[in-house]
């Protein structure tokens, strides 16, 4: 297990992130400020739309903040499974030529994305305070909440990445399954809005829904107008069926990844 | 007490080469309802084993889509073995090209950085060696440009002034020196003794027989994908030689190098101070021709003269050109020529085999090929 992260391992997971970075935001005025002026903008237009013009979630405490950390979240899982994908097949270069172990360029691609979340939640931070949400104690949590998000993502990087390399298809594939899975997630409206209890059941299943909830909890309010899955399973086996999904993706994903990793020079 | 570095033991390589665009789920779901295999085996390595020995300087020979490159790869790590085994004693290059993972879109300095990390150095490392690579170069005023500006010759130097960095007991070398100037490939020769003085286990791939008759210290021929014969590296030089020129003359080409015209040299005599080179020429139309030679040393020209404007070539016959060494250092020479079209200056037909010929002297004050006189002023 110690060779994974040997200091070898650990060089080349830091030079290729700083690239992604350099590279990211070449050409542009402002650089990385993007990094920060993307969220702020994505804000804006959450509050003028869903709250000045739609009305929605007035009886959820801090709706606007509410919003936006599920933005931010369910942005970070997009943009991971996103660029994960295509990591392999856009390393081609250096797969077909170089002997480096090929977790490493989508373990390196996961932590760019990991790092333009932490930028993002700098945001939710500043907006936090300007709103006067109160600091609760169960903010502690959410550090877990962001690695069962970072683990569930890696594990389908894994398996999207390995599976692009044979059929390119799949990345439109990926593409409708995220549509779907943003209007099937709670993030723009609030879980409350769905009426009938065995659908909401069914959604907070999702571990992106499960976390996003959670997520709000723990850090923006305990209204009772915040579903969770532990809320609405009320303490049964059911609510672990997220964590339970989450723990067989990666299983999943690393499995598939390590089986066709060896072919991946010749199938590029 | 087995000594070796690298052991190929029956090692076979196959691709599925798909036949049509086969990388979407539709096709490999007709194909699956179809039973239809949608690829063919193609057989790159057939069953080769060798063995490398600790301090080796390992020539690999063969002709382009014989094999070689992914023979290389496998010992690499790049692809894995069909069937066999490859068993390697000692930390390995893992790359087989330079300048892999350069971005053109970054500068000197970045691609450097990253480039080192590949190579398995920490930034520490790096910034250490920094001034090294750079000097070795020579491209310090470069170094905060994007790669796309530089010339790619200056890009196989950075990547080059890289590479040797690494410190493996292995390396894996994929024809270097088909890139670069004289001056470059003078400093990848030096290189190679270098590794040999050190030691280093080094195999080697190329086209190019001068060198591996220079550097190696044995060598293996592949065709096809099967490992033709094993040797020593004037042996492995003289069958591939061999097989070459029956490929050029078999095949009635209707090419450039058709059999209407032929040429072939000869070193006539050689004294003291001149080498006296015999030119035989044939061609069957009366095209007006001329002919050029050039006088190579370790695989570059050093010299070229042709007798344009100088004689006329029509029809057979032979022509002599007498070459005072005294202008030369010592060394081995070798000698090519070609006989040209001189209304188009096509080449039409070129010697099939150099000729070889030495010059005595071992100055230690002099090198490369030009005899430069004592004009130090102090």
């Amino acid at each position: 297990m110690r060779h994974y992260f040997s200091k070898k391992n650990r060089a080349l997971v830091a030079e290729l992130v700083r690239t992604d970075f350099k590279l990211r935001y070449q050409g542009s005025v402002l650089g990385y400020a993007w990094s920060l002026l993307r969220p702020l903008f994505l804000f804006v237009i959450l509050y003028v739309v869903f709250v000045r013009f739609i009305k929605l979630g007035t009886d959820v405490p801090h709706y606007p903040i509410y919003l936006l950390l599920g933005v931010v979240l369910w942005n970070f899982f997009n943009e991971m499974t996103v660029q994960s994908l295509g990591s392999i097949v856009g390393r081609g270069d250096l797969i077909r030529k170089i002997r480096i172990p090929r977790w490493i360029i989508v373990l390196s691609s996961s932590i760019s994305a990991l790092i333009n979340l932490f930028l993002n939640l700098i945001v939710v931070t500043v907006f936090l305070f300007i709103n006067h949400v109160d600091l609760l104690r169960t903010t502690l949590w959410l550090p877990l909440i962001l690695l069962e998000i970072y683990v569930f993502a890696l594990g389908l990087s894994l398996f999207l990445s390995a599976a692009f390399v044979k059929f390119r298809d799949v990345n439109y594939i990926w593409e409708v399954i995220l549509q779907a899975g943003f209007y099937l997630t709670p993030i723009l409206y609030p879980l409350t809005k769905i009426t009938n209890v065995t659908f909401q059941k069914l959604i907070i299943l999702n571990p992106m829904a499960q976390s996003i909830q959670d997520a709000r909890y723990a850090t923006i309010t305990h209204s009772d107008k915040v579903i969770t899955a532990h809320r609405l399973f009320q303490g049964g086996w059911f609510e672990y069926i997220p964590f339970a999904l989450v723990a067989l993706v990666l299983l999943m994903g690393v499995t598939y990844f390590k089986r066709q990793s060896e072919y991946f020079a010749e199938n590029i | 007490m087995e000594d070796f570095a690298i052991k190929v033991e029956n090692v076979s390589k196959e691709f599925r080469l798909p036949h049509e665009r086969n990388s979407s789920i539709k096709s490999a779901v007709v194909n699956f309802y179809k039973q239809k295999k949608g690829y063919e085996i193609q057989k790159a390595l057939k069953d080769v084993s060798f063995e490398v020995k600790k301090g080796e300087f390992f020539g690999i020979v063969g002709r382009n889509g014989s094999g070689k490159s992914t023979l290389l790869k496998l010992l690499a790590g790049i692809y894995v073995p069909t069937k066999g085994q490859v068993h390697v004693r000692g930390s390995l290059t893992p790359f087989i090209e330079l300048g892999v993972g350069f971005n053109a879109e970054l500068t000197g300095r970045e691609n450097i950085f990253l480039n080192g990390a590949l190579l398995g150095f920490s930034r520490k490392d790096m910034h250490k060696m920094y001034k090294d690579i750079v000097d070795f170069a020579e491209l310090e005023r470069f170094m905060d440009q994007k790669l796309k500006n530089y010339s790619s010759g200056m890009q196989v130097r950075l990547a080059f002034s890289i590479a040797i960095r690494a410190q493996s007991d292995i390396l894996l070398l994929d024809e270097v020196l088909a890139v670069g100037d004289a001056a470059f490939q003078q400093k990848c020769f030096n290189y190679f003794e270098d590794l040999k003085q050190l030691g280093k286990t080094v195999v080697f791939v190329s086209h190019d027989m001068v060198a591996i008759k220079r550097f190696c210290t044995k060598a293996i021929y592949i065709k096809d994908g099967s490992l033709i014969h094993s040797g020593s590296p004037s042996e492995i030089s003289d069958i591939y030689t061999e097989e070459n020129i029956d490929r050029s003359t078999d095949g009635n080409s209707e090419g450039a190098l058709s059999k209407a015209n032929q040429i072939a040299i000869k070193i006539k005599e050689q004294s003291q101070d001149n080498v006296k080179i015999e030119i035989g020429y044939k061609s069957k139309n009366k095209d007006p021709m001329y002919i050029g030679i050039s006088i190579l040393k370790d695989g570059i020209s050093v010299a070229e003269i042709s007798t344009l404007g100088k004689h006329k070539i029509v029809g057979n016959g032979r022509i002599f050109y007498n070459l005072n060494t005294d202008m030369l250092n010592g060394g081995i020479y070798q000698i090519g020529g070609g006989l040209f079209r001189l209304n188009n200056k096509e080449l039409v037909a070129a010697t099939s085999k150099r000729q070889e010929f030495a010059v005595k002297g071992s100055d230690p004050s002099k090198g490369a090929a030009l005899r430069l006189p004592e004009a130090w002023e102090a």
